[in-house]
C-alpha cells in the first residue's frame, strides 16, 4: 500500500516535471526519444525539452498565393488552427524553444550587453555599408575568392548558372539559405537542367514536399512526423506505416550521402561576413553546410549585402547571441569560417541586394537590415506559433516577415502588417534589438496611406476615425457598446463581422464608463 | 555601369545620415572557472559530445585504443594515432566516404561553448571532419580558452583558409524536435586528452 502510494507519488512527480512548463500536457509523450548522456536528457541544437508527440492528423497547407493578388494571412491561419493537432504541436514546439532561450539568456550575465553591442555594431556597420563591401571585396580577392555582385534574384540566379554551365556542372548540393528563397533559386535551376538537393533534414522534408520553409530556422516545424511519413514514404520510398523519427531521419541520410558524393558542386548562404579578413561564417547543426562546401570541387556562396561586420572581434559578439537566441543552444553543432578556397578547389561569392540598398534609405525600416534571421520573434509571436509559417505567403514569415516583406511587394504583402497584436514581445526577444513592433505599426500606416488597407479594415477604420474625432459621439457609443456588450445575445457578438469575438470570449462590459465615473466622483469638467 | 557600381553606388545615395560609431567589444572573462577543462568538459556533454579521459599518469589513448581496433576504415590526421587509410592516399574527399573514424587534433578549445576548433592544417583533408562516421579529437588542455571573444583573438582565424568550431557531432531535430545525432556529419564526436608531442 506504502509502495503503491509512493510509486503513485514519484510518478506523477515524474509526470509534473516532464510536463513542466507545456502549454499542452496532453501532447507529452510516454517515452523518451532524446538521447540521455552520463544521466542527462539532452536538448540541444532543436530539441525539445520535454518528450512530445501529437496524434496523426492531415496536413492544413499554406496561404493561397495567386500572382499580384493581395495574400490573405488570416484565412490560412484559420485553416493551420482548425488542424487542432498540428496547431497545438506548432505552438508548443516554438513557445519551447522561446523558453529554452530564456533559460541559456540567464546564465549569461552580460546578454544585455551583448545585444546592445550587436544592435551598435550592425548599425555602425549600415551606416558604413558601402566602405565594408568594398574592404571585404578587396580583402576576399586577395584570399582567391571570386566576388560577384548581383542587383536582385534574376541576376543572381543568371550568375551561379553561369559559373556551373562553364564548368559542365548539373548538380548542386546546398545548405539552408533565406537569400536564394528571395531569389526562387530552385525553380530557376529546375528551368535551366541543374539538378538542386537540400542537404538540411527540414528544407530537405520541404523540398520533397514542394513546399516552401515555414521558418526560418526550423523549416519543417509545421509539419508532424505522420506528415513527414508520407513525403518520405512517396520521394524516398520509405515504409509509410512507418513514422519512427530515428527510422526517418537515418533513411533521409541514406539517401542523400550518395547525392552529395557525386554532386558537381557545392553552394552554401552565410550567416556573417567578416571585412577584415575577406572571411564568410556559416552556422549550422547538421554539418551540411561543410559538405556542400567541402567534398565538391567548387563552392558558391550567396550572401546578401547585409551580413557583413567589420571585424574578428565582432564575431564572438553574434556567434554567442545567435544559437541561443534562436533555439536556446549555446552555440550551433557547427560554425565554420571560409577565408578561401581550399588547396584544389575554386570558391565564388555572390553579394546580392535584392532590395536591402532600397531598404537602407527607408527612413522607418532601415533598422530591419540589422536581422540575423534567428527567428527568435517568430517563436515568440501568438499569431505565428497558432497560425504556422506558410500562412504568411511569403519568403519571411512571423513579426520580422511583417516588415520585410512589404519591401518586396508593397500591393501583394499589404495585409500582413495586420497579422500581430503589436504586444512587442518580438521587439524584447530581438537579439539585434530591431523595434520590430513599432515597424509593424508603421507599416499599417503606410497602407492606409497608400489605400492598400482590406475593404473590411477600411470601413472599420472609417467609422472608427469619424467616432474617435468626436468626443460627445465617442462618449454616447462606448457608453452603448457596455450596454449592448452585457444585453446582446451571444450570435449578435460572436459573428464575423467582429474579429475579436471569433478565437476568443468578448469580456464583460463595465457598468459605467471612466468618463461617467470621472465625472460623478470628480467633480465637473 | 557594372552591377558592382549599381549596387555600390545605390547603398551611398541610401546610408542613414547618422553618427553611429563603433562600439568597443570587452572580453567578458572577470568569472573564468576555476579549471577550464572541467567546464569544457560540461558543455561539450549537453551538446552531445563524449569525453574520454585515462586515469591520471596511464596511456592517454587507452579509452579509445578498442574502438580503433575495431573500426574498418580509421583515417587520421595526427602522428599520435596511425589509422589504416593514408591521408596521402586521399586524392579527392570523396575518397574519404568509407571513413569509419576520423581522428584530428584540436587547434584549440572553448569552455563556454565545448567548442573545439579545426582547421583546414587539422584537418589534412577539410572533408575528413565531415564524411567520417564518427570523430575522435586530441586536445591537449593547455589549449582551452575560456569564451569566444578570447577564441577570436587566436591566429587561426587569420590563417589558412578554413577554420571551424565543432560543437558535438551533427545533430538535427528537425522533425517533431526529436534529437538526433549523425543528420548528415558525424555521428559522434569524442574529445581525447592527449598533450602536443
Amino acid at each position: 500500500m506504502n509502495d503503491d502510494h509512493a510509486a503513485v507519488q514519484a510518478a506523477m512527480a515524474a509526470a509534473a516535471q516532464a510536463t513542466g512548463g507545456m502549454l499542452y500536457p496532453e501532447l507529452a509523450a510516454q517515452s523518451d526519444e532524446s538521447v540521455v548522456k552520463e544521466g542527462r536528457r539532452l536538448d540541444h541544437a532543436e530539441g525539445t525539452s520535454h518528450p512530445i508527440r501529437p496524434p496523426s492528423e492531415p496536413q492544413p497547407r499554406g496561404a493561397r498565393v495567386r500572382g499580384n493578388r493581395r495574400v490573405s494571412q488570416s484565412e490560412a491561419a484559420n485553416r493551420f488552427i482548425a488542424a487542432t493537432q498540428h496547431e497545438k504541436m506548432h505552438d508548443e514546439r516554438l513557445w519551447d524553444l522561446r523558453q529554452k532561450r530564456d533559460r541559456v539568456m540567464h546564465r549569461i550575465p552580460e546578454w544585455e550587453e551583448l545585444r546592445s553591442l550587436a544592435s551598435a555594431i550592425k548599425e555602425h556597420t549600415l551606416t558604413h555599408l558601402d566602405e565594408y563591401l568594398d574592404q571585404f571585396e578587396a580583402n576576399a580577392r586577395s584570399n582567391g575568392i571570386h566576388v560577384h555582385w548581383a542587383r536582385d534574384g534574376a541576376e543572381h540566379n543568371r550568375i551561379v548558372h553561369n559559373i556551373l554551365r562553364d564548368r559542365g556542372a548539373t548538380s548542386l548540393i546546398k545548405s539552408k539559405s533565406m537569400l536564394t528563397e528571395e531569389c526562387g533559386f530552385r525553380d530557376y535551376m529546375a528551368s535551366v537542367g541543374v539538378k538542386v538537393i537540400e542537404t538540411d533534414l527540414g528544407e530537405r522534408i520541404q523540398q520533397l514536399d514542394n513546399e516552401d520553409p515555414s521558418h526560418v530556422v526550423v523549416p519543417a516545424v509545421h509539419k508532424l512526423r505522420t506528415d513527414v511519413a508520407q513525403v518520405f514514404a512517396k520521394t524516398l520510398g520509405t515504409d509509410p506505416g512507418n513514422s519512427d523519427v530515428h527510422y526517418l531521419a537515418e533513411a533521409q541520410r541514406e539517401a542523400t550521402r550518395p547525392l552529395i558524393l557525386k554532386a558537381d558542386a557545392g553552394m552554401t548562404g552565410a550567416n556573417f561576413v567578416v571585412a577584415e579578413t575577406g572571411t564568410f561564417v556559416v552556422c549550422t547543426n547538421e554539418g551540411n553546410a561543410d559538405l556542400s562546401a567541402n567534398v565538391p570541387q567548387l563552392h558558391i556562396a550567396s550572401i546578401g549585402i547585409e551580413k557583413i561586420i567589420p571585424r574578428l572581434e565582432h564575431l564572438a559578439v553574434f556567434v554567442r547571441l545567435l544559437s541561443r537566441s534562436a533555439l536556446g543552444s549555446p552555440m550551433t553543432q557547427y560554425t565554420s569560417h571560409f577565408r578561401g578556397p581550399r588547396a584544389g578547389g575554386e570558391m565564388h561569392v555572390v553579394l546580392v541586394d535584392n532590395g536591402r540598398s532600397k531598404r537602407l534609405g527607408m527612413e522607418e525600416f532601415w533598422t530591419s537590415l540589422k536581422c540575423i534571421r534567428c527567428g527568435a520573434c517568430m517563436n515568440t509571436c501568438p499569431v505565428y506559433r497558432r497560425s504556422g509559417g506558410l500562412s504568411y505567403g511569403a519568403t519571411y514569415s512571423g513579426p520580422i516577415g511583417l516588415i520585410i516583406d512589404p519591401t518586396f511587394n508593397r500591393h501583394k504583402y499589404s495585409a500582413l502588417p495586420f497579422s500581430s497584436t503589436l504586444n512587442g514581445s518580438c521587439t524584447n526577444v530581438c537579439p539585434v534589438k530591431i523595434n520590430i513592433h513599432e515597424q509593424i505599426a508603421a507599416w499599417r500606416k503606410v497602407m492606409a496611406e497608400n489605400h492598400e488597407l482590406p475593404l473590411m479594415k477600411k470601413s472599420a477604420m472609417k467609422a472608427a476615425g469619424i467616432l474617435l474625432a468626436h468626443p460627445t459621439l465617442y462618449r454616447a457609443a462606448i457608453a452603448s457598446a457596455d450596454v449592448a456588450l452585457n444585453v446582446l445575445p451571444r450570435f449578435a457578438i460572436y459573428n464575423r463581422l467582429n474579429a475579436w469575438g471569433r478565437h476568443r470570449e468578448v469580456p464583460h462590459a463595465p457598468h459605467q464608463t471612466f468618463h461617467s465615473w470621472y465625472r460623478k466622483n470628480r467633480g465637473t469638467q | 555601369m557594372s552591377s558592382r557600381d549599381d549596387i555600390l553606388g545605390a547603398v551611398r545615395a541610401n546610408l542613414p545620415k547618422l553618427v553611429r560609431p563603433l562600439p568597443w567589444v570587452p572580453m567578458f572573462d572577470d568569472a573564468e572557472p576555476t579549471s577550464l577543462l572541467a567546464a569544457f568538459r560540461e558543455s561539450l556533454i549537453d551538446m552531445g559530445g563524449d569525453f574520454l579521459d585515462a586515469p591520471p599518469g596511464e596511456d592517454p589513448l587507452q579509452p579509445i585504443r578498442q574502438r580503433l581496433a575495431d573500426a574498418k576504415v580509421v583515417c587520421s590526421a595526427t602522428p599520435e594515432v596511425p589509422g589504416n587509410r593514408s591521408l596521402s592516399d586521399v586524392h579527392v574527399p570523396q575518397d574519404l566516404a568509407d571513413v569509419d573514424i576520423g581522428v584530428v587534433r584540436a587547434a584549440f578549445a572553448v569552455a563556454e561553448t565545448g567548442s573545439i576548433c579545426l582547421t583546414d592544417g587539422n584537418l589534412g583533408v577539410n572533408a575528413l571532419g565531415y564524411l567520417s562516421q564518427h570523430l575522435i579529437v586530441l586536445l591537449d588542455p593547455a589549449d582551452i580558452v575560456v569564451n569566444l571573444h578570447h577564441a577570436y583573438q587566436r591566429p587561426e582565424f587569420r590563417q589558412g583558409s578554413y577554420a571551424t568550431f565543432h560543437t558535438g557531432p551533427s545533430a538535427t531535430a528537425d522533425i517533431e524536435g526529436v534529437l538526433i545525432h549523425g543528420a548528415q556529419g558525424a555521428r559522434s564526436l569524442t574529445v581525447v586528452p592527449v598533450p602536443r608531442l
